[in-house]
């Protein structure tokens, strides 16, 4: 197997043409070798990235920009294992990482939750068996606090002040404990929490209250690979599926000031209907039943075919990697 | 395809193969060489063979016997694994798609321009390869790497040359008129040969001195390309102002050479008309001997009179004999209707090649092309490429233009089936290709599920993300026996490396009621052993799935009961006790545990059993007893007849207080 990282350059804005759309090719700049499958990866800062291994080694590679190269800055190995870590075929997949620098943290297959520092050596804290099955995504709920979503549809919250291996919340999915796959925090409200499942569904959390979703929203056929609120534009949520359609979820309010048939509709876009006199200061997506509101859902990918795995925001540019061996780079998301 | 394993002589000894999804195994075994001459790979010069991979050799020790026996791990499909190829199996798997997904219902002419389309496609898809594999080349300072990679190159525009051929005659159905334009753009396209010699003498100062002025003219006019050859005569002209009337009568014949339209403003007997005023015109023009004093000129008149001997002269500059085809039927049956091609095809190949050399198998491709023996054209394909890609998708095209009779093979399946196949069957042996070979599989309708359900099985799975995408494909075709089987294998590994919840989340989506009992075992062996409940996150969690096996079903009514005493609330724990045992959920083996476990119920100073359940809790006792045989209760030791013992006795005493506290009348 021959799994490479690589940077690449998507270009200038001097490159759109006249109808907007994208011109030109990524440029590969640089690449190295990776030993496994990339699960997860994440920019730490400007030059280091995060990248968390099917061999559950996490390694983090610098980006030289002066000569457009990649080299292992630091690496943990066995940083996820089963039962023995010295065994050879004892390692577990680590299936996510999420960084706040200095501060990385890693969740894996073995269940088990790493705390480490950039530039420190060693692990600064494990929690062994923090969970029974396998955790699947990780993510920053405050500086100290982290969440997680398992194999058996819970999603904890745990004080990584605390010296206690306990988590300090446990929330369920309501009815079949489906495997949940994703999750991602609201950028500016911290209690709203959104993840997806394996059966596609994706559901919305409030931290402080209840230990059950505050609305769940039949989304796609498949797994929901990833989720993300649009760091600087949070009324957008985007998520992937392995049944190879990426959704742009749209409650931003502007919308719902035009009457329905003056709205140009996206290549498959749901309209829901819509009556809200007064637009409350609690955020659309914990109202209970967000479809009441204009939310306008849209399926960014004409012809799926495979699996669309991964995706990322930011500004104005999605960009998204799909099982066809393909990267889509789309910089015009709101024209 | 066909291989050369190098070592393997079946001369020598008698092998014996085997064959894996990805691997053939061959092995030499103990019995002599076999009388007869071998047959190995077909030989011939310039077959492109590309030989199987040796990854493994083991020699194996003779005891007493003749020399030691090898074995030979050859790999099939090597071409799966070179990088820059891998854009034209991704891409092409989407056009394919697209081609299966299109719409049948057009007809005619859009359904018709729909599948040149994809054809054109396909074809851009092979030639963005190419280029890439070009860079690679240049780039690359390892000698046999960029030798592979140019060979490589060169594979890649021989498929090219032969599917633009087959669009033009089997897709486009190019009609007589069109079709020599569009092998006149073929010839250009694909001879280049010449490209730099033009491009030299163009950008020189003085063109018309240049030594391989003429050269270029006539290239010009072999293909065609009139209107640039005119040009370049036109400095020639004005360099030698003696020769000025010649150039103006050849200028004036170029220009007024009739060429078959794309449109529909002329027949095809005007346009024959109008070349046959035209050819005799030529005709007059040399017989008169009007370029008799140029030799260059005089050879190009020839030419445009489609003189053989005159085209044949300038074989260098042609190349090929499918330039010198096209040449021949532009100068002299510029009509051609398709099915006269053959004649023509096998005639032009004779002169050009002459006896000196043999067809190669391009040649041979291309000329079962020109015959419109389409299966011809497949079966030659499929014995000189490596690997099954270009016959696939290139046969599956023409099945689309409805072209291919149903020409069935022996063991069933038609040949577009088994060709998709054999491609998809390659595409599984690689690591990440082989969720292109689903959809293909997907489109053989006979065959495809059989295999599809005998390759998804054996895909490493060495990530739950991998097992997950699996086991998504097998869902989606109600696949239910590889979706119980690929659980399976997912929960064992999950047990083995202790991870409860895994093994539990893996059986609830297999719906393994049996797998469910085996983890609930486990859980209640740990509890037994250690007397806590190891992760008690899953089992307060379980939710509907704890329906999935009774054995759950206790073992989480189990975990409740502890934290029902846990938190105090003893009636309810004792009732839910008595269920767990009336109920028949508990399992046999574990009603003495739960009947220790109501002790200290039974022995709190306040009376929490009624009258009724100790009645229960005796029978339950007494049940258990009695079912023991003789031999057994001979065999217990102290402690459990003991413990037997203290139950009794705490039953009783129990009895006895409630009795009296019922029969008591309150506040009397």
């Amino acid at each position: 197997q021959d799994n490479r990282i690589s940077i690449w350059s998507v270009g200038d804005l001097g490159n759109v043409g006249l109808s907007g759309e994208y011109q030109g090719e990524p440029q590969l700049l640089c690449d190295i070798r990776h030993n496994g499958d990339v699960m997860d990866m994440q920019f730490l800062d400007q030059e280091r990235i995060v990248v968390a291994s099917s061999t559950g080694t996490v390694t983090v590679f610098r980006h030289h920009q002066n000569n457009q190269t990649l080299s292992a800055n630091q690496r943990w190995e066995k940083a996820h294992y089963h039962v023995d870590q010295d065994t050879s075929c004892g390692g577990a997949a680590c299936t996510g990482v999420i960084c706040n620098n200095p501060e990385i943290v890693t969740v894996g297959e073995d269940g088990r939750i790493n705390l480490f520092r950039a530039d420190q050596k060693d692990v600064v804290r494990t929690i062994d068996n923090a969970d029974s099955s396998t955790l699947h995504a990780v993510t920053f709920l405050r500086t100290t606090e982290i969440l997680t979503v398992n194999s058996i549809g819970q999603l904890k919250i745990w004080d990584l002040r605390q010296q206690r291996n306990e988590p300090s919340q446990i929330f369920s999915l309501t009815g079949d404990r489906v495997p949940l796959h994703c999750v991602d925090r609201h950028p500016n409200q911290q209690h709203i929490v959104a993840t997806g499942g394996q059966d596609g569904m994706l559901s919305i959390w409030d931290i402080r209250q209840g230990t059950m979703p505050v609305s769940l929203l039949n989304a796609h056929e498949a797994e929901m690979w990833e989720v993300h609120f649009h760091p600087s534009n949070p009324d957008h949520l985007f998520t992937c599926s392995e049944d190879g359609s990426l959704w742009h979820w749209d409650t931003s309010t502007d919308v719902s000031e035009k009457p329905s048939f003056l709205h140009q509709g996206g290549r498959s876009t749901t309209y829901f209907s819509h009556n809200t006199t007064n637009q409350s200061v609690v955020s659309v997506w914990l109202s209970n039943d967000p479809t009441k509101d204009r939310m306008e859902i849209t399926n960014l990918i004409p012809n799926q075919t495979l699996s669309v795995n991964t995706l990322d925001i930011l500004g104005p540019c999605l960009v998204y990697g799909t099982d066809a061996e393909a990267i889509y780079v789309n910089r015009q998301l709101f024209a | 395809p066909s291989q050369v394993v190098p070592g393997a002589d079946p001369s020598a000894r008698q092998l014996c193969f085997a064959w894996g999804p990805a691997e053939v195994l061959v092995c030499e075994t103990l019995f002599g060489h076999r009388g007869g001459s071998p047959s190995r790979g077909e030989g011939g010069p310039g077959r492109a063979l590309l030989p199987g991979t040796l990854t493994a050799c083991v020699a194996g020790t003779g005891e007493g016997g003749p020399s030691s026996s090898r074995l030979f791990v050859v790999r099939k499909d090597q071409d799966i694994y070179i990088q820059t190829l891998r854009k034209l199996f991704n891409e092409s798997h989407g056009i394919f798609i697209g081609l299966q997904r299109s719409e049948e219902e057009l007809a005619g002419k859009s359904r018709k321009a729909q599948l040149v389309q994809v054809s054109k496609n396909y074809r851009s898809v092979i030639r963005a390869c190419m280029e890439d594999m070009h860079q690679a080349a240049i780039l690359t300072r390892d000698p046999a790497l960029h030798s592979q990679y140019s060979t490589q190159v060169s594979i890649l525009s021989a498929m090219e040359l032969i599917w633009n051929l087959c669009e033009i005659l089997f897709v486009e159905a190019a009609a007589a008129g069109p079709l020599l334009l569009r092998l006149l753009d073929w010839v250009r396209l694909h001879v280049c040969d010449v490209d730099n010699m033009v491009h030299e003498v163009l950008s020189s100062e003085n063109p018309s001195k240049h030594e391989l002025f003429w050269n270029v003219v006539d290239v010009f006019v072999l293909q065609g390309r009139m209107d640039e050859a005119r040009h370049l005569l036109s400095k020639e002209a004005s360099a030698n102002p003696t020769s000025v009337n010649m150039y103006k009568i050849l200028d004036d014949l170029m220009k007024k050479m009739p060429v078959p339209s794309l449109g529909n403003t002329q027949t095809l007997t005007e346009m024959e008309l109008k070349w046959q005023h035209w050819h005799e015109e030529c005709q007059r023009y040399l017989q008169d001997g009007t370029f008799a004093s140029n030799s260059h000129m005089e050879s190009i008149c020839k030419i445009l009179l489609g003189d053989e001997d005159a085209i044949l002269e300038k074989k260098d500059l042609m190349t090929t004999w499918y330039h010198f085809l096209v040449t021949r039927l532009l100068y002299s049956h510029p009509t051609v209707k398709p099915m006269e091609l053959r004649f023509y095809a096998q005639a032009c190949m004779d002169l050009f090649l002459g006896g000196e050399s043999s067809p190669e198998p391009l040649d041979t491709i291309l000329m079962a092309a020109f015959e419109f023996e389409m299966h011809q054209v497949i079966k030659e394909c499929s014995i000189a490429l490596s690997n099954w890609w270009f016959v696939a998708h290139l046969t599956d095209l023409l099945d689309h233009c409805k072209l291919l009779q149903s020409h069935n093979l022996y063991f069933g399946s038609n040949m577009r089936e088994f060709l998709l196949l054999e491609y998809a069957s390659g595409l599984f042996s690689h690591h990440s290709l082989w969720q292109l070979g689903v959809d293909y599989f997907d489109h053989c309708p006979e065959y495809g599920r059989v295999y599809l359900e005998l390759h998804i099985e054996r895909i490493p799975l060495n990530t739950e993300q991998k097992a997950l995408k699996v086991l998504r494909i097998c869902e989606q075709r109600q696949m239910h026996e590889q979706v119980r089987s690929i659980c399976k294998i997912m929960a064992m590994k999950a047990l083995r490396n202790n991870r409860l919840g895994s093994a539990l989340s893996w059986s609830i989506r297999a719906k393994d009621a049996a797998f469910a009992t085996l983890i609930s075992d486990r859980f209640l062996k740990d509890y037994c052993e250690s007397g806590c409940f190891s992760d008690l996150d899953l089992i307060d969690n379980l939710g509907p799935s704890m329906l999935l096996s009774d054995r759950l079903t206790f073992l989480g009514k189990y975990r409740e009961f502890h934290r029902l005493y846990g938190e105090k609330r003893f009636s309810e724990a004792a009732k839910l006790l008595l269920m767990l045992m009336t109920a028949h959920i508990a399992p046999c083996s574990f009603w003495m545990t739960l009947l220790t476990d109501a002790l200290p119920l039974l022995e709190q100073k306040e009376v929490i059993f009624s009258a009724e359940q100790t009645y229960e809790l005796m029978r339950c006792l007494e049940d258990l007893t009695a079912g023991k045989s003789d031999k057994q209760k001979f065999q217990d030791d102290d402690v459990e007849t003991m413990k037997v013992e203290m139950l009794r006795l705490a039953l009783a005493r129990n009895l006895a207080r409630v009795i009296v506290k019922e029969g008591t009348l309150e506040g009397s």
